[in-house]
Parts: structure tokens; C-alpha cells; sequence
């Protein structure tokens, strides 16, 4: 099977990928990208850790497969979070995205690896959404599955970058 | 995942001719979110796949001179949204919402939720209550299969290899009726229900039954109705005993299988169990 050249936007950069087209979006986003933020879990749409937007919508890119996306599709990724050289006035320092601070403060992340695709589920909510109840948070991040937390820090963290936003 | 070759038809017309070209090994997607995990599994194994995604008119959801048309590339989540949805029956609207996750719900469509046809899937559950009808196409033909003539088995479907689900269409409900999705989710939200069951009537000025259809999911190899139990109501009043005995009829209907989710003879149970908790809404 020969590689085909896609046309992917991922985090505001225009990219040519030569893929797969059996290869799904999160393989293209680790192993043409070297975008790692982006979790293999289950590979069968059940937890969440691979979850990254496309035109903002969360979608689990272990079931998506790079040619269903529009040409001109925006992919985020947990990379597209920070902000290079928006820090202090006068840095080149990186500013973290409210979620990525509150998860920090909150102590909302243990081992880690849930913590990119509840990122990217928390940040699709707040986009629409930017004042959420406790139980419109548990459905948005209902499917993101975290085995160390038991979730109320990171619902906690999700309510607090609310607020700072 | 296997090797395939994949192709994507600007138009319906182009999609039906590739798939006419070689029916048997050429596999249609939509959302995607079934058929990228049963590749994966290697469960299939398809030479072609067909991507649909461009074919936008296939995406339509509006209402006709019969009733409300759903587009089969309509998603879950743009079905839950639309005020023509809503509109028809707001259980329907809150059927698609209560399918799996966000992320599940703005890939998957309507057309691969029922072409894959999972018995404890949510939509076909509904959308049998409420006398759905699938409109499938071929590069030859077109034809209508009501919902309970197109689940055939477990996975399976009465569509042929050249056909194509195009959309699903919803006779206009009786004046006044009333309709419900009920779905046991004892686990977690984001989970197949246990069993679930959808329940539509209309009652006359006396309060007899003049229209009742009780359909059932989780509950066999195909989503199912239980035709006794909606006879059982027809023309009476629904109080608590025919309730009961429509309950009990909905259970005996139904041919479940032991699974994480339960006992055959719990899910039977369960079944007239919520039977009777969507009839009572909606007497």
C-alpha cells in the first residue's frame, strides 16, 4: 500500500503528510506529526485519551480517519493549547492555557495519561459553553476515563478555569 | 487496521456505481466510529471503502408532505439538535442525546447506526415506535424497507451489497400522541443500555388506546417490537392493569442473552419493568 499526501491544519500550521489511508488521525498526528500530547487508550472509541477537535467539535481520533476530515479542517491538538511567547510582557515564555493551569493547581492530573484528551473535552465545552454546571461537565467529560483521580479535582479544575476566563 | 483502498464520490449517483462495481468486498462509511473498529479487530476486511462524507444532501433533515425525512449522514448530535427533530417527537431528539459520548455523537450517523445494526443501540429503538421507514438505494434500484423488515440478525441487515441507506422517513405521528425512550443504564452514562424501550400511544376522548407501539432494545438480536403487547391496549383505557399485561407481553417478547450486562431472565425482567415505566409516562 503506497502513501498518499494529505492536507492536514493541525494547531494553526498548514501541513502536507505523506499517510496510510488505512492510518487513523491519531497515528498520522504521533508518527507523521510527532505530536505525542494525543494518548493511544482503548483504540475503540471508549475513553477519551485520544480525543482531539476538529473545527472545535471533540472528536476520538482513533476512530477518525484522516481523509474524512474536511481539506480545510482545523485539528487541535493539546500542543495547540499553549500559547509560545505570549507569556510576560517582555518574554518568550509560554502561556499555559487556563484548563492547563487549573488542571496543575488541581491537582487534577496524577499519572497523566487521561489528562490531554480531558483537556481537549473541557476545552470543547467551555468554547460553547463557558459557564458549565457540575453535571454539564460530567456529560462532557463522561467517556474520558481517568483511573487515578476519582474526577472531582479535575472537575474542580475545569470549574476554576472557568472562572478565570 | 488492514490496507484498503479508499475513495470518496463527490455525488450519490457516483457512490452507487462504485459500490455497483464491486458490491462484495467494497464497504460504505459514514461516521466511521463502527466500521474503523471492527477493522481494527479484524473483525472485516474490506478491498475498498467507500467515504461518503462529501455527498452533503445526504446529510438533509426536514420535514415533508408525510411526515419528517433524516438524512442518513445526519449525526447523532445534529439529530439531537433539530428543532424538525424536536418537533416531531422530543423523545426522539432526546433518543439521539442519550447515545454513548459528545465525541461518538458528533461522528457517528444515523445511517451507519442502523446499517450496523446493534440490537442495544438506542436510534432504531425509537425510531420503530415511531413507524420509521429506511429509503435505500441502489445504481438500479430504490426501495422502502420498514424499520423491523431491515434488522434481520445480530449485525445484520436485509440491505443488499449495492445498496445504499440513503435516509429514513417518519410518518406523521396521530393527533395527540404521546411518546417516550426509556433506557436502563445501571452502569454509566456513556454506556449500552441494559435494556431500553420506546413507547408511543394516542387515547381518544374516552381515553381509550387508539394507537400504541412499544419497541424494545438490548432486549434480542434485533432491536424488536412487541406487537402483542401494543394489541393488548388497543381500545382500552390505560390503567394500571394494562399496563401490567402489556408489561408482561413486552417480556415474553423479548429473547435476550447473558451477557456483562446482565442475565438473560434479568434483562426479560427489566424489560417489562420499563415497559411499564414508559407506558405509565405516557398514559
Amino acid at each position: 500500500m503506497t502513501k498518499e499526501l494529505l492536507q492536514l491544519r493541525v494547531n494553526g500550521e498548514s501541513h502536507t503528510v505523506a499517510a496510510e489511508p488505512h492510518h487513523t488521525l491519531l497515528e498520522v498526528l504521533r508518527e507523521e506529526l510527532q505530536l505525542t500530547g494525543t494518548k493511544h487508550g482503548c483504540e475503540l472509541g471508549e475513553c477519551g485519551a485520544c480525543t482531539v477537535l476538529v473545527d472545535g467539535v471533540p472528536v476520538l481520533s482513533c476512530l477518525t480517519l484522516p481523509a474524512q476530515l474536511d481539506d480545510r479542517a482545523e485539528v487541535t491538538t493539546v500542543e495547540g493549547l499553549a500559547r509560545a511567547g505570549e507569556g510576560a510582557p517582555g518574554s518568550d515564555a509560554t502561556m499555559l492555557h487556563p484548563l492547563q493551569t487549573a488542571f496543575a493547581e488541581e491537582g487534577a492530573a496524577q499519572c497523566g495519561y487521561c489528562t490531554p484528551g480531558m483537556l481537549m473535552a473541557a476545552k470543547a465545552l467551555l468554547d460553547t459553553n463557558p459557564r458549565p454546571s457540575r453535571d454539564e461537565i460530567a456529560h462532557a467529560i463522561s467517556g474520558n476515563l481517568c483511573r487515578c483521580t476519582g474526577y472531582t479535582a479535575i472537575y474542580e479544575a475545569i470549574e476554576k478555569a472557568a472562572q478565570a476566563r | 487496521m488492514r490496507p484498503f483502498d479508499y475513495l470518496e464520490p463527490e455525488t450519490l449517483d457516483e457512490a452507487l456505481a462504485l459500490l455497483a462495481d464491486d458490491p462484495d468486498d467494497t464497504l460504505v462509511m459514514a461516521g466511521g466510529t463502527a466500521i474503523v473498529i471492527l477493522m481494527k479487530q479484524d473483525l472485516i476486511r474490506p478491498a475498498r471503502v467507500i467515504g461518503l462524507r462529501r455527498i452533503a444532501p445526504l446529510r438533509a433533515i426536514g420535514a415533508t408532505d408525510e411526515g419528517l425525512r433524516l438524512g442518513a449522514l445526519a449525526t447523532h448530535g445534529a439529530l439531537a439538535r433539530s428543532p424538525e427533530v424536536r418537533g416531531h417527537a422530543a423523545a426522539l431528539a432526546s433518543t439521539f442525546a442519550a447515545v454513548a459520548t459528545v465525541r461518538i455523537r458528533e461522528q457517528a450517523t444515523l445511517g451507519g447506526n442502523l446499517a450496523h445494526a446493534d440490537p442495544a443501540q438506542d436510534p432504531p429503538v425509537t425510531l420503530l415506535a415511531l413507524d420509521g421507514v429506511a429509503v435505500a438505494r441502489s445504481k438500479t434500484r430504490a426501495r422502502r424497507i420498514p424499520l423491523d423488515a431491515l434488522f434481520v440478525d445480530l449485525f445484520e441487515t436485509s440491505l443488499e451489497p449495492d445498496e445504499l441507506l440513503v435516509a429514513v422517513e417518519l410518518p406523521r405521528l396521530p393527533v395527540g400522541a404521546r411518546a417516550t425512550y426509556k433506557k436502563f443504564l445501571p452502569a454509566t452514562l456513556d454506556d449500552y443500555a441494559t435494556v431500553s424501550v420506546a413507547a408511543v400511544v394516542a387515547t381518544d376522548a374516552t381515553g381509550a388506546c387508539t394507537h400504541a407501539r412499544i419497541a424494545l432494545g438490548g432486549a434480542g438480536p434485533v432491536p424488536l417490537r412487541a406487537r402483542a403487547a401494543e394489541r393488548s391496549l388497543l381500545r382500552r383505557r390505560l390503567d394500571d392493569a394494562a399496563i401490567r399485561e402489556a408489561a408482561a407481553l413486552a417480556a415474553a417478547a423479548t429473547d435476550p442473552i447473558d451477557d456483562l450486562r446482565g442475565s438473560a431472565e434479568y434483562k426479560r425482567a427489566m424489560a417489562g419493568v420499563w415497559t411499564a415505566r414508559a407506558l405509565r409516562e405516557v398514559a
